[in-house]
């Protein structure tokens, strides 16, 4: 049984409503600090929402309305008054599919620490190449740090999205499902450098493959229809569901 | 089964015409090119081609046809309206696509397809009853010139309301193509919306943009009615100052067909006038296709 | 961080400046025309063709530019929309969808709709001096429908294309030829689209000027064949206003204000016909 850890991310009450149809119902859940937390669930049942509400880019969306509270550091994102792109800062995204900028790939690791108003050429060289060799990609691209994004394979360029993140200091990374455009050996290098990362950061990852989460997670979140079923420790989620829903989802009755 | 056999045999040969047609709609443009060309002969052949683009005389009494004043009017009033109209659309685009609400896009979509709609003779209508004398009594009073108001900045002001409606449209489309997520990857790392769009979406959609600038320019270039209402027309001066008066080629070819077949040559020469133009619009036309595959393939 | 907000901020009140500039522009234009014509404007205009002094200021109406505009239109509408319809489900159902013939007509309509109006015109005259014509009716409608045809062509295109090639599939496995596809399935499915491009190449053909100029003549009677010459709406506009009388100018605004309610009444016809026609339409 792992230790009981500090809580990074507290959601409290958060409701999300797209257009009047509910998206994610009263949920309530605290995040614990520098674990691996999988967000299990099947197709529809609010998961992507819940990440997007984590870091805010759910009211990019037209028409959606969210009530709750989001406490990240004890520092409400949901507040009017909130900074987001200070909070946004704290958190790299890694989406279902990658998604380069359209630069370089240099540019791209180094985008956000120069949006953040690092502008020292030196400072920025030794950035890129400290974070790209964070997330593997180093030694793949390090001949050809001008050449488009776009010029990598898709298992690259979700890995130049990993360190693309890694680059403005976050404390916490959001991936949606971010294996599924992914070949084997690309999602197994991008699970690897999960791990390695899971000591310094906190994880919440999105996904559908249960094996994926059983591999990874050291907490677990089980949702369905938009609502927090349960969550607990993975061990205890996995090997002892408290609910029916849980049970059935993880013996493939539903999916 | 007879029944059937017909129904192929109609199939075979409604494909052969349509074949047909497709290839005639092809050739169409050649056709219009190989058209002015015959009718303009009598001055193709007889002028050389630099004296018919670069000179400025125009006695059509004394058979001399030198297109330039023309050439450069169209060019002057063109850039422009380019020059007037493309911050501004650029930044009402980004506004529609990026940052309006909701109800404010919803709202706009049908007001620019209304822009879109009035026909030129209103745009000049409304040249010559507003812009024409905010030109004349208040601009150029601000800038110490006397103007009649029919000037190269009249024309240029109506061109630009009229491309209006093409530059904010493509350039909303093409921005509002750019994936959700490339946003999201951008806002993510903590960019603001502003730093997202100057660094992300206009660099995506700078390809779109230029094509959207490109159809406007054209439209501008050939644009007839509403410029030969405002700009003045005057023959005998290449324009100077944007308070001076010009005489764009379609002005000129629009305001003279009736005394075209009056003089010997003339109409030759006002069919030169229009080729001209094609060429001009199609050379420009062609030339940023080339760019934009440049582009595409970079 | 200020210096980032800062930033945005000047930006966005640009931005705003812009768009209520370009709505102002628009404000003015149709202000201008309803300000100016409506004082004008009177049942004489609707209902009369101009009687003898009328541009000196006699009385009578614009009749002749109404009906001659509806008729030259009405007429371009129908020629290219002829040839555009089986153009363009011949170039999404007969040839291959990516084809090079495709996509070289598709570059070429782009082309073509970039070719000023006024060009047609005098293209129109070439070839109407060429068929032995007068300037009639008959010619102003041919040049009116080469201006509109690419602009059709264009329209139904983008409509057409965005029909699902699988629903086209569906109907070839259940036996239908091309031909019966083409225009039972994908024409059925793109229906709305398609009214919509001719309404759109119809409000072209209504406000355009330039290239009926050479071609159509103008006259102060109601066209009585093809072969006879028809007055537009727009060239009403632009003579009148060249008159020196203020009667005579004031009908032009009168003329100006029932060309653009024609072309607001055929831009609401769309919006609504398009609604209505995509009832059965799959999403």
């Amino acid at each position: 049984m792992p230790e009981p850890s500090t809580t990074h991310i507290s959601v409290r009450n958060l409701s999300v409503h797209y257009g009047g149809q509910p998206a994610l119902k009263n949920v309530s859940v605290n995040i614990p600090d520098r674990k691996i937390t999988a967000v299990l669930g099947p197709s529809g049942c609010g998961k992507t929402t819940f990440l997007r509400c984590l870091n805010r880019l759910v009211d990019t969306v037209d028409g959606v309305s969210v009530s709750g509270q989001v406490l990240v550091d004890g520092e409400d994102l949901f507040d009017p008054a909130a900074e987001v792109t200070h909070i946004r800062k704290k958190m790299g995204l890694l989406s279902q599919r990658p998604y380069p900028l359209p630069m370089s790939i240099y540019d791209n690791v180094a985008y956000g620490p120069r949006i953040h108003g690092q502008s020292d050429r030196g400072e920025l060289d030794a950035l890129v190449e400290h974070h790209l060799k964070l997330a593997g990609l180093w030694d793949e691209v390090k001949g050809r740090l001008r050449a488009p994004a776009t010029s990598l394979s898709i298992g690259q360029q979700q890995r130049l999205c990993l360190a693309r993140g890694l680059a403005v200091g976050p404390e916490i990374i959001l991936a949606d499902e971010p294996t599924s455009a992914l070949d084997p050996i690309s999602s197994a290098h991008i699970e690897g450098k999960f791990k390695e990362l899971r000591d310094q950061y906190t994880i919440v990852i999105v996904t559908h493959i249960l094996r994926q989460a059983r591999r990874l997670a050291d907490y677990v979140i089980f949702m369905y229809m938009g609502e927090l079923v349960e969550h607990g420790p993975a061990a205890e989620v996995f090997n002892a569901p408290r609910e029916k829903q849980t049970r059935e989802y993880i013996s493939g009755v539903i999916s | 089964m007879e029944d059937n056999s017909a129904r192929l045999f109609n199939d075979r040969l409604i494909r052969r015409l349509i074949l047909a047609l497709i290839v005639v709609v092809n050739v169409l443009i050649v056709g219009i090119v190989l058209a002015l060309c015959v009718r303009s002969w009598p001055i193709l052949d007889g002028t050389p081609l630099g004296r018919l683009l670069f000179s400025t005389e125009w006695h059509p009494s004394t058979g001399k046809f030198g297109l330039l004043t023309f050439i450069v009017g169209t060019f002057a009033v063109t850039a422009g309206a380019m020059l007037l109209a493309v911050p501004p659309c650029l930044l009402s685009a980004i506004y529609l696509s990026e940052y309006a609400p909701r109800w404010i896009r919803t709202l706009s979509a049908p007001l620019i397809d209304l822009l879109a709609g009035i026909p030129s003779v209103i745009y000049g209508l409304w040249g010559v009853l507003v812009i024409v004398p905010l030109v004349q009594d208040r601009i150029a009073p601000l800038f110490g010139v006397k103007s009649t108001g029919y000037s190269v900045l009249a024309a240029a002001v109506v061109l630009a309301v009229m491309i209006v409606p093409v530059l904010v449209h493509i350039s909303v489309e093409v921005m509002k193509a750019v994936p959700r997520e490339l946003r999201e990857a951008s806002l993510s790392l903590g960019a603001t919306r502003w730093e997202t769009v100057k660094h992300v979406v206009l660099r995506k959609s700078r390809s779109g943009l230029f094509a959207a600038g490109v159809l406007a320019t054209s439209r501008a270039l050939g644009e007839t009615m509403a410029v030969l209402m405002v700009a003045g027309n005057y023959v005998f001066a290449l324009p100077r100052t944007p308070f001076d008066q010009a005489y764009p080629l379609p002005a000129l070819i629009a305001n003279n067909y009736g005394e075209m077949l009056s003089m010997p040559h003339y109409e030759a020469a006002l069919m030169a006038a229009a080729l001209v133009l094609l060429l001009i619009v199609l050379i420009f036309n062609v030339t940023s296709q080339a760019i934009l595959l440049r582009f595409a393939r970079a | 961080m200020n210096r980032r907000s800062a930033e945005e901020s000047i930006f966005k009140g640009l931005m705003g400046l812009s768009f209520l500039a370009i709505l102002a522009a628009l404000a003015t234009i149709v202000g201008t025309v309803v300000w100016k014509g409506l004082p004008a404007m009177n049942w004489d205009m609707l209902t009369k063709t101009p009687s003898g002094g009328f541009y000196l200021g006699g009385s009578g109406g614009v009749l002749n530019a109404i009906v001659g505009s509806l008729y030259l239109a009405g007429g371009a509408t129908v020629a290219s929309s002829c040839l555009a319809l089986p153009i363009v489900l011949g170039l999404n159902v007969y040839a291959r969808r990516a084809s090079r013939l495709v996509t070289f007509t598709r570059f070429s309509m782009d082309v073509l709709a970039g070719v000023p109006s006024i060009v047609f015109g005098a293209v129109g005259y070439v070839l109407m001096v060429a068929l032995g014509l007068k300037a009639s009716l008959l010619a102003g409608i041919i040049a009116v429908a080469l201006l509109i045809l690419p602009i059709m062509i264009k329209a139904m295109d983008e409509v057409v294309r965005l029909v699902p090639q699988e629903m086209a599939e569906a109907s070839a496995a259940l036996g239908a030829t091309r031909l019966e596809t083409a225009f039972l399935v994908v024409a059925r499915q793109a229906l709305p689209g398609l009214a919509t491009a001719v309404l759109i190449a119809f409000g072209r053909g209504v406000g355009d000027a330039a290239s009926v100029l050479f071609t159509a003549g103008f006259t102060d009677n109601i066209p009585d064949s093809l072969m006879s010459p028809a007055a537009t709406l727009p060239l009403a506009v632009f003579f009148q206003l060249g008159s020196n009388l203020p009667e005579v100018q004031e009908r032009a605004y009168a003329a100006a204000l029932i060309l653009m309610a024609m072309i607001l009444i055929v831009s609401l016809v769309t919006r609504e016909l398009s609604r209505r026609l995509s009832r059965h339409n799959v999403r």
